[in-house]
């Protein structure tokens, strides 16, 4: 899933400081289960920006609601009322939610209520860590399925590097080596010889790198790919 | 003769080689190179140019190179993979060997954190092996990574680093092995304090063969202070230093010795046991912003 972070409450109130009717989008999706914009944290925030106003003095009105997932539009179109109702939408969806949603009321200012962190999943009790780096070309099953591109710190495909200490990466002990995960489950697997195989330079253009991607399911074809097939 | 450099023909003769490092400075001063090489000058049948090592920027490797060449020593760039990606690195290949410049130590590289940049982007388009393996194409094959054909070949002898000391312990043989594999020709270690364990690193070295493929030099560093050995030991990931050598270094400091020699003989030390070890056919001298000691140690261990 997404996870996201909540954004400080002083930067939102930055941000929102020239509107008088805000619109709290949670999302009830990714960002619920982070911690970050579902309909608990949409009511939290909308509570504390309540608190903040009433000290400095400002008049504004609030009003929350937590579609199911804002990342698709047939939800997005429900909210219509109220958000023709604010004249600022702050969404605590992730960057897809939030541009949704812009694209979907034009003349609309949609703003960040989170910063979005990554694609990852529980490590722990209320901690996330990231699993996935969207690299259009998943070589899961050559690295005992464990991703060397987002947990690797240098994305290295024939790791681990010099730096690795004890299980832990170079840039911090609260690191693990991706690396040093990799060798250890191939290990388990008895499989440990797949990492012996020297892995070539990777094919970046299935990645955001080729440009920003598009899936089209109905020709089959992504973006980046479809000038060279073509 | 794979690149013709001076260093090449000294491993192939079989002679012990010396290398020493060179760290460019923090600015455009080209008299801080032209005054290091003078002191290195003679001691060493190459001398590595660092590539802004721990993430610091400082003159580029190559242009410091030509500094180093024009008063007669032979560089050896080093190239990391954190700046630059594929593109960037088989051009800057190109530029180093039109200029001359005909050893190269391919490096992974330091991640950007630790530098004075810490909130830079970091590349990684390849990593230490992969680079390996596009030098050697774009020498043996004439083939930059795309497939085009240079109809002229790069000249260069390809090194690369490996850390006997890194984890896991098992796999760091076996590495080098990918590194041989990849075409690597020498191959100058992390930084040895740990005889014993480099050692059985070593051991395994010899027990794959990797000795006759590749040639291992093996990288020391005289320590310049007790403070100097205290952080390497508990702040720089993956170099091992035993407590008798901070040990060492506190008696010699009680016994009223003067600590920059006692720094001095325990490389000249660590360089007496190392040469004696099978497989080993090199050292590299890495005198941390202190590339005086260098001549010291070189004379200290009868390599001069």
């Amino acid at each position: 899933m997404i996870i996201g972070e909540k954004k400080p409450l002083d930067e939102i109130l930055e941000m929102i400081s020239e509107y008088k009717k805000v619109l709290i989008a949670g999302c009830g999706t990714c960002v619920t289960i982070s911690y970050a914009g579902g309909e608990k944290e949409a009511a939290e925030l909308a509570s504390a920006i309540k608190m903040a106003d009433k000290k400095a003095g400002v008049k504004r009105e609030i009003r929350e609601l937590t579609p199911l997932r804002q990342c698709e539009v047939e939800y997005v179109r429900e909210m219509e009322d109220q958000v023709k109702w604010s004249d600022v939408v702050l969404s605590l969806a992730c960057g897809v939610g939030v541009q949704t949603m812009a694209d979907q009321f034009s003349g609309k200012r949609v703003l960040p209520g989170v910063n979005t962190m990554m694609l990852g999943s529980h490590g722990a009790d209320r901690v996330f860590k990231e699993y996935c780096g969207a690299c259009g070309d998943c070589i899961l099953d050559e690295t005992g399925g464990i991703c060397p591109i987002v947990r690797c710190s240098k994305s290295m495909l024939n790791g681990p590097c010099g730096g690795s200490s004890n299980g832990k990466c170079e840039v911090s002990p609260e690191i693990e080596c991706g690396w040093q995960l990799i060798y250890d489950k191939l290990k388990e697997l008895k499989k440990a010889e797949e990492w012996d195989v020297n892995r070539p330079p990777k094919d970046w253009r299935s990645s955001w790198h080729g440009g920003p991607r598009i899936v089209n399911k109905e020709s089959g074809k992504r973006k980046a790919e479809s000038e060279e097939r073509e | 003769m794979k690149s013709g450099s001076n260093l090449e023909k000294k491993l192939n003769s079989g002679k012990f080689a010396v290398t020493a490092e060179l760290g460019p400075p923090r600015n455009c001063d080209m008299s801080v190179v032209e005054e290091k090489a003078k002191i290195l000058k003679g001691y060493a049948d190459a001398v590595n140019i660092t590539d802004c090592q721990t993430a610091i920027v400082r003159m580029s490797s190559i242009t410091s190179a030509v500094a180093l060449m024009k008063q007669g020593l032979e560089p050896v760039i080093q190239m990391t993979c954190r700046d630059r990606n594929r593109i960037a690195i088989q051009s800057e290949i190109l530029g180093a060997a039109g200029l001359g410049v005909r050893n190269m130590l391919c490096l992974t590289g330091d991640h950007q954190k630790f530098g004075d940049h810490p909130e830079a982007k970091g590349v990684w388009d390849l990593d230490s092996i992969q680079l390996i393996a596009v030098v050697k194409k774009m020498r043996d094959e004439h083939l930059l990574s795309s497939g085009y054909d240079m109809e002229k070949p790069v000249q260069m002898f390809i090194g690369a680093a490996e850390n006997p000391f890194a984890d896991p312990f098992e796999c760091r043989a076996a590495r080098l092995e990918k590194k041989v594999e990849a075409g690597v020709d020498f191959i100058q270690t992390q930084i040895v304090y740990n005889i014993e364990k480099f050692e059985k690193w070593m051991e395994e070295v010899r027990k794959r063969g990797l000795h006759e493929r590749a040639y291992i030099t093996v990288g020391v560093t005289p320590l310049k202070s007790i403070g100097m050995a205290r952080y390497m030991k508990s702040n720089v990931p993956g170099l091992d230093v035993p407590d008798s050598y901070i040990e060492r270094l506190s008696k010699a400091k009680e016994d009223g010795k003067d600590l920059k020699q006692e720094g001095i003989q325990v490389a000249i030390d660590i360089i007496d046991r190392v040469r004696k070890i099978p497989g080993v056919k090199g050292i590299h001298i890495m005198a941390i912003e202190w590339e005086e000691a260098v001549p010291e140690i070189v004379k200290g261990a009868g390599l001069k």
